[in-house]
């Protein structure tokens, strides 16, 4: 077990120092520090100017190993900032990319934590549900509600919500966010039950499939033949055996909570991970998207050990060696 | 002996290119207390589909459409849904012929066994738990306190069919339906098995629906015989009479394509085509296309019933004519049991 956490973890490693590679191919190779100077203080300035922006920001070495710079220079150093977790300063504004990270982290758990949790309180009993009801008009009619629900944007979602709830009938404020959590959750509702109504289609959906591909096996047969009810058989019998395949999903998006949603927080004002990425693309500030993308590809490697981890657990067949 | 279940005039239907299709069709038969009934019959022909039609298990979109099923006298298609659960597993349990896939992969060996055990009778966990430690011992499990906290896929095959017996038989019941129980096992295995149950039977005095196409295992173990073909069953009586003196050319084609009744040398007798695909069935008798005795009245008339003894009929036009060809012994007499 704990051998194989490590060597997973030493995959892991690998799979990383190959993502901040494409990473530095991408943000100095393609977009090269020039272009990003150019970018952040405008065309028309002189190449003092350019060249002394590169100075500050840490940009003035030359990109590759070469003679003379076979440490100095800014693959190394690309290499070094990211490891270390040493993040450097925006491109755009100046400041230190930790600090807005720390900042904009609990913003986007305050948001992300809910709604996930609230997600699979809600679509998995749904899930069961419908399930259960298989072949019939209940079934039918669920189905064809998560497909309409699945069918419409997101952005038709938020805009209709902030119109109709927030503008006409004034329930809960259109966006915003504030540090003060009795304040905060009257902002968080809007987006919440948007993310909720628009994901909860392909939640719902998904989960049936599985439960219904798990009550057509022998088991379940067997289940039925000593006298298990319906209930009890989706309850006892399918749920247990369906969280293999729902595990996959689960546990995967859970590092995926730390860096926000991109499109709820920034319709919604509110000023997570998600928000910061997007404005980040928006300004053409490619330290910090360079940052969000090696955090993202880290949460993700660690959710691919974590999920294997869970298989462990709700599958004895399944040996971690 | 008593009668225990009767079935009459059964009729499942699955719909088939926007046609329902009987794919078990008006089958009638009964079984006494103590017996062994060996429903006979290929692949395809309805054996699995009667025994699931008993416990009114037919899967999606496949209906009963009509015949009675009665248990003492009590018809099981009328009982209610809950009624219908109590029976299942309580006096009519049912094991399959996929050992491998048929228990719960996550959940131990015990905890299915008491779970069997506590959806009919309120006992407690413990009692259970002892209780099914028992049933293991009864049906040959080695070392049965491990068993009990193994998963199935730390089982062999031979091993998790005798844990699906030991769940079948916790509750007691009145008729165990074992469908083709020893068909994924080894030869050996299937022995040990097919013994145990027959002593079983024996101790708890409980009824066998018997499903296979191995005539082997029938004459071992069965006191009686129907033989199923394309949805029907085409001859049922006596072990003795059905597999000694055949009366329906079908049954007569299939002991002769028996390997221990051949002539060494010669090339084993065959029953020419294939079963028609249920879609292909005849209207008349559903074996014309391949019988060698089919008249124009076998293709358009199903035949009914013709009675040669009490307990041995058989539905072939050419029986009731008298043109069949004589009782074919499959069986030699007085074969060990």
């Amino acid at each position: 077990m704990l051998a194989y956490v490590i060597r997973r973890m030493a995959y892991g490693v690998i799979v990383v120092l190959g993502v901040l590679f494409f990473l530095f191919l991408l943000f100095f190779t393609v977009t090269s520090p020039d272009d990003v100077a150019r970018k952040a203080l405008g065309e028309r300035v002189p190449e003092a100017v350019v060249e002394q922006w590169k100075v500050n920001h840490g940009y003035d070495k030359p990109l590759f190993p070469e003679p003379g710079a076979w440490t100095d220079n800014m693959l190394v150093e690309h290499y070094r900032r990211m490891l270390t977790f040493d993040f450097g300063r925006s491109d755009a504004d100046d400041t230190p990319i930790a600090d807005r990270l720390r900042a904009g982290v609990g913003p986007s758990l305050a948001l992300t934590v809910p709604l996930f949790t609230f997600s699979l309180l809600a679509s998995i009993p749904l899930a069961l549900l419908v399930a259960l009801f298989r072949d019939t008009y209940i079934d039918r009619m669920g189905v064809v509600l998560c497909v309409l629900a699945m069918s419409v944007s997101i952005l038709l979602y938020i805009i209709g919500a902030q119109y109709l709830i927030g503008r006409l009938l004034h329930w809960f404020p259109i966006s915003g966010f504030d540090a003060d959590p009795r304040v905060v959750v009257r902002f968080l509702a809007l987006p919440l039950l948007v993310g909720l109504v628009a994901g909860i289609g392909g939640d719902v959906r998904f989960y049936r499939t599985v439960f219904i591909e798990e009550s057509n096996t022998d088991f379940v047969r067997t289940a039925r033949a000593k006298g298990c009810g319906e209930a009890r058989i989706m309850g006892r019998h399918v749920l247990r055996n369906s969280l293999i395949p729902i595990l996959t999903q689960v546990v995967l998006a859970i590092p995926f909570l730390f860096t926000g949603s991109l499109l709820l927080e920034s319709f919604f004002g509110i000023p997570g991970l998600g928000a910061i990425t997007v404005d980040a693309i928006n300004g053409n500030d490619f330290s910090v998207l360079r940052t969000m993308v090696y955090i993202g590809s880290l949460l993700f490697v660690g959710g691919q050990i974590l999920t294997d981890l869970s298989y462990g657990l709700v599958d004895p067949r399944v040996r971690l060696e | 002996m008593s009668r225990l279940l009767s079935v009459e005039g059964l009729t499942t239907r699955f719909p088939l290119a926007g046609v329902h299709v009987p794919i078990v069709d008006e089958s009638t038969f009964a079984i006494d207390r103590g017996e062994v009934l060996a429903l006979v019959g290929e692949s395809g022909c309805g054996k699995s589909m009667t025994a699931l039609s008993i416990m009114r298990l037919v899967p999606k979109p496949g209906r009963i459409h009509s015949g009675r099923v009665e248990l003492l006298g009590r018809d099981l298609l009328g009982l209610s849904v809950t009624e219908m659960r109590a029976v299942r597993g309580g006096r009519i349990s049912m094991i399959f012929q996929e050992p491998m896939t048929s228990l719960n992969p996550v959940m131990r060996c015990g905890d299915q066994v008491v779970e069997a055990i506590r959806l009919h009778d309120e006992v407690s966990r413990k009692d259970a738990l002892a209780r099914c430690r028992e049933l293991f011992v009864q049906v040959g499990i080695p070392d049965p306190d491990a068993r009990l906290r193994a998963y199935p896929h730390q089982l062999s095959g031979g091993l998790k069919q005798r844990v699906m017996i030991a769940m079948a038989l916790s509750t007691r019941p009145e008729l165990l339906i074992a469908d083709e129980p020893t068909t994924a096992l080894d030869v050996t295995i299937q022995a040990q098995i097919l013994r145990q149950l027959l002593e079983l039977r024996r101790e708890i005095g409980m009824s066998i629906l018997l499903i296979t196409h191995d005539l082997g295992i029938v004459n071992e173990l069965a006191d009686r015989v129907a033989v199923m073909y394309a949805g029907r069953i085409i001859e049922q009586g006596e072990r003795t009479d059905v597999l000694g003196r055949a009366l329906h050319p079908y049954t007569q084609g299939l002991l002769r394509s028996m390997p221990a009744l051949a002539t060494p040398g010669r090339r084993l007798p065959e029953i020419p085509g294939v079963v028609p695909s249920p879609a292909e069935w005849p209207m008349g008798c559903r074996f014309a296309t391949r019988c060698q005795l089919a008249e124009d009245r076998c293709r358009r008339e199903v035949p009914g019933a013709t009675a040669r003894s009490d307990n041995h009929v058989a539905s072939c036009h050419a029986v009731e004519e008298g043109r069949a060809q004589a009782p074919a012994g499959g069986e030699p007499e007085g074969a060990a049991r």
